[in-house]
């Protein structure tokens, strides 16, 4: 009997670990598990669902995203449908009531950011369109504090005992992002302008920051890659623009742009998209430092 | 006709409400008030060497649902799929297939259930109609196959799928790598569970299953399912008469799956392979009624089923794939005389299957399809070019 019961005691301590531990965090996207990291340091162990590598639009409700969920406290993602094909599948089969929309724990980040291209009226024959609007609302630093705002208020909610920690982490992330951005902004002054071709509309948010002008798109539909007659017409609207740069993320082919590349007198780069998409951009700070680098280096 | 106008009512409500809806905000869910509703659209043009008619699996008594398709063009399945949050506690959701056979559509309730949001520790419990848990491919909606047809041992076995009116409890363990067990009661009145036996609860389930990645590329998902049955005066037409099977069965089915997409994308190039083995035995009383006068038998059966497939997309939209399927059976049917299904158990039918498949959206995709099927001894060639369309709020697909 003896011999049961100690295995037995020792298999519910592993299973109900008690919540002395860090509030479990589960992110859609890279760059909200960053400033959950931000705003919670130890207090919290922060991870995301995806990778820098990865195209949020297009992954499989793998088993191991369900394990994940199972066990967050805290769920945050972007929403506006960017993960409408595969985190309803990842709510309803972990079985994690605290993570559910409308909970504490389940937080979107686009309800707090002004949303741009909402569209008037959707249709499919519009490719992949978001009926909320472009939600890939990260490539404009502006739109992470809103976020951080509304992130430390729930810390502070699901873990009322290190609430004061994670109040004075925000003010200090808080101070120190807004003095980044204000200098990214003054350099960005040097940026006005300039003329990108870019491979999705993934960038709308940092074009808008910049005011870039954004000459192209070498998908013909939103999700939809672009063929060989439409890169031949792109090409003839595009030549004699002054295009500085072709912008894609780490997930998307190369093919297209390294072919207009070849055509037009600009370079094709991976621009950071979300932390760790490319090297050097393991914090959110890295992540618009190396995005702004990586434009000046091209601007005009 | 009722069903047909509430139907189009509702279809009405949802465009209506999904433009003015669409400046709103995002919620997860797609919509605000509206269930999300889509439509799928699934048709096809066949051609076999044999007549569909004549379908038969040798050894492998078969469903009246089970068999192929009509030859030449037909609609398969039209689904209609509404599902939406009920409130914080519950989700709801129905699936209403059309099928078009000469000339007369069919309604039927494929699956109609509710399953809890909110419940602690993992839990989660669903019930109404709804596709069993068991197996891998089982709870997949034809539209979402990998080929246009159910492996045979499916089809052998569970007649298409194993879908009934019954409840279901899961839990999901709090480990890393994803454990969930589950069980289920039915009705028992869907094929193989015949004739809702002990007061309408005469089938039960359990399975396990287990699944986690390795690296960023590749992923996985095993799993145990036993699925226990009584068959109650179970009615199957045999050469010159009837035979009535009272007696019960057990299917155990193991499940393995592998994906494989570059760095967790699959949107360029992905490859999955999918095996079930399942493993089923019956035994009861067979009677037959017919000509030469009544007897009294019994039935005893061992039966087993196999298929590997595989499905490789080698560049955006394209993809193509094979399959393999396997059944054998060991059949007795004591004390009867007569010729029934449960004869020509003497060779193992087999199905080689070749497809290649063009998805010009997510929510499209044209597929052809090449079958080599010993079911019988008479060999069949079978061609399928199939369309299958998504209208309205897709949702996602499981793992």
């Amino acid at each position: 009997m003896r011999t049961l019961v100690r295995p037995l005691l020792l298999a519910g301590l592993l299973i109900g670990a008690p919540a002395w531990a860090q509030l479990r965090i589960v992110s859609c996207e890279p760059e909200w598990a960053s400033l959950a990291e931000a705003l919670g340091g130890d207090d919290v162990k922060a991870e995301s669902a995806t990778t820098g590598l990865q195209d949020v639009h297009h992954i499989q409700a793998r088993p191991s995203l369900i394990a994940r969920v199972r066990r967050a406290d805290l769920l945050i993602c972007t929403g506006a449908g960017l993960e409408a094909g595969w985190l309803p599948i990842l709510l309803r089969q972990a079985g994690n009531a605290k993570i559910q929309p409308g909970q504490p724990g389940f937080l979107e980040a686009s309800q707090h950011i002004e949303m741009l291209e909402v569209p008037v009226s959707v249709d499919r024959s519009q490719g992949d369109v978001h009926p909320y609007g472009n939600p890939h609302v990260q490539t404009d630093p502006r739109n992470i504090l809103p976020v951080a705002d509304t992130l430390v208020e729930r810390l502070a909610t699901l873990d009322a005992a290190n609430a004061d920690a994670y109040r004075s982490r925000h003010a200090d992330f808080s101070a120190r992002w807004t003095e980044a951005v204000d200098g990214w902004t003054t350099r960005g002054t040097g940026l006005r302008g300039m003329a990108i071709v870019t491979h999705h509309k993934s960038w709308v948010y940092m074009v808008n920051w910049l005011d870039l002008d954004e000459v192209a798109t070498l998908e013909p539909k939103p999700g939809i890659e672009p063929g060989a007659a439409h890169l031949a017409r792109l090409l003839g609207s595009v030549e004699g623009r002054g295009v500085r740069l072709i912008i894609r993320a780490s997930y998307q082919s190369a093919r297209a742009s390294e072919w207009l590349a070849d055509r037009i007198d600009a370079p094709a780069v991976v621009l950071p998209h979300t932390v760790g998409s490319v090297d050097g951009t393991d914090d959110l700070f890295a992540l618009y430092e190396v995005m702004l680098t990586t434009l000046e280096q091209h601007a005009p | 006709m009722r069903v047909h106008t509430l139907l189009v009512s509702l279809l009405a409500v949802a465009v209506t409400g999904g433009l003015a809806d669409a400046r709103a905000q995002g919620v997860i869910s797609g919509n605000e008030f509206n269930p999300a509703i889509s439509l799928i659209l699934d048709g096809q043009y066949s051609s076999y060497s044999n007549d569909a008619e004549d379908y038969e699996i040798s050894g492998f008594p078969l469903d009246e649902e089970a068999g192929l398709t009509a030859e030449g063009f037909s609609l398969d399945e039209s689904e209609l799929n509404i599902s939406a949050n009920v409130d914080d506690q519950f989700y709801g959701y129905a699936d209403i297939v059309f099928t078009d056979t000469e000339g007369e559509t069919e309604v039927e309730l494929e699956e109609a259930y509710f399953e809890t949001l909110a419940l602690p520790a993992g839990l989660a419990v669903k019930g109404g109609k709804f596709l069993s848990g068991i197996g891998y491919h089982n709870a997949f909606h034809p539209h979402s196959w990998d080929f246009s047809d159910e492996p045979l041992a499916y089809r052998g076995m569970l007649g298409k799928a194993f879908t009934d009116v019954g409840v279901q409890g899961r839990w999901v363990a709090p480990t890393d790598l994803f454990l969930t067990f589950g069980g289920e009661l039915f009705r028992g009145d869907s094929y193989p569970a015949l004739g809702s036996a002990n007061d309408g609860t005469g089938a039960f389930s359990l399975f396990a299953k287990a699944g986690g990645d390795v690296g960023a590329s590749n992923s996985w998902k095993a799993g145990l399912s036993w699925l226990s049955y009584d068959v109650e005066d179970a009615g199957l037409e045999v050469e010159d008469g009837d035979l009535l099977l009272n007696g019960d069965g057990d299917l155990y089915i193991a499940e393995f799956v592998w994906k494989w997409a570059p760095n967790g994308n699959p949107r360029e190039r992905n490859f999955k392979f999918q095996t079930e083995f399942l493993h089923r035995e019956e035994d009861g009383d067979a009677d037959f009624d017919g000509l030469g006068g009544p007897q009294s038998g019994g039935y005893d059966t061992d039966q087993d089923g196999l298929y590997l497939q595989a499905v490789y997309q080698f560049m955006p939209r394209w993809r193509v794939g094979v399959r393999y399927d396997w059944l054998s059976a060991d059949n007795d049917t004591p004390g009867l005389s007569v010729t029934t299904p449960f004869d020509g158990d003497d060779r193992e039918p087999d199905r080689y299957t070749f497809m290649v498949d063009f998805s010009n959206s997510e929510f499209s995709r044209l597929r052809l399809q090449v079958s080599e099927d010993n079911s019988s001894s008479d060999s069949d060639t079978q061609f399928v070019l199939q369309y299958v369309l998504s209208i309205g709020a897709h949702g996602a697909h499981a793992f």
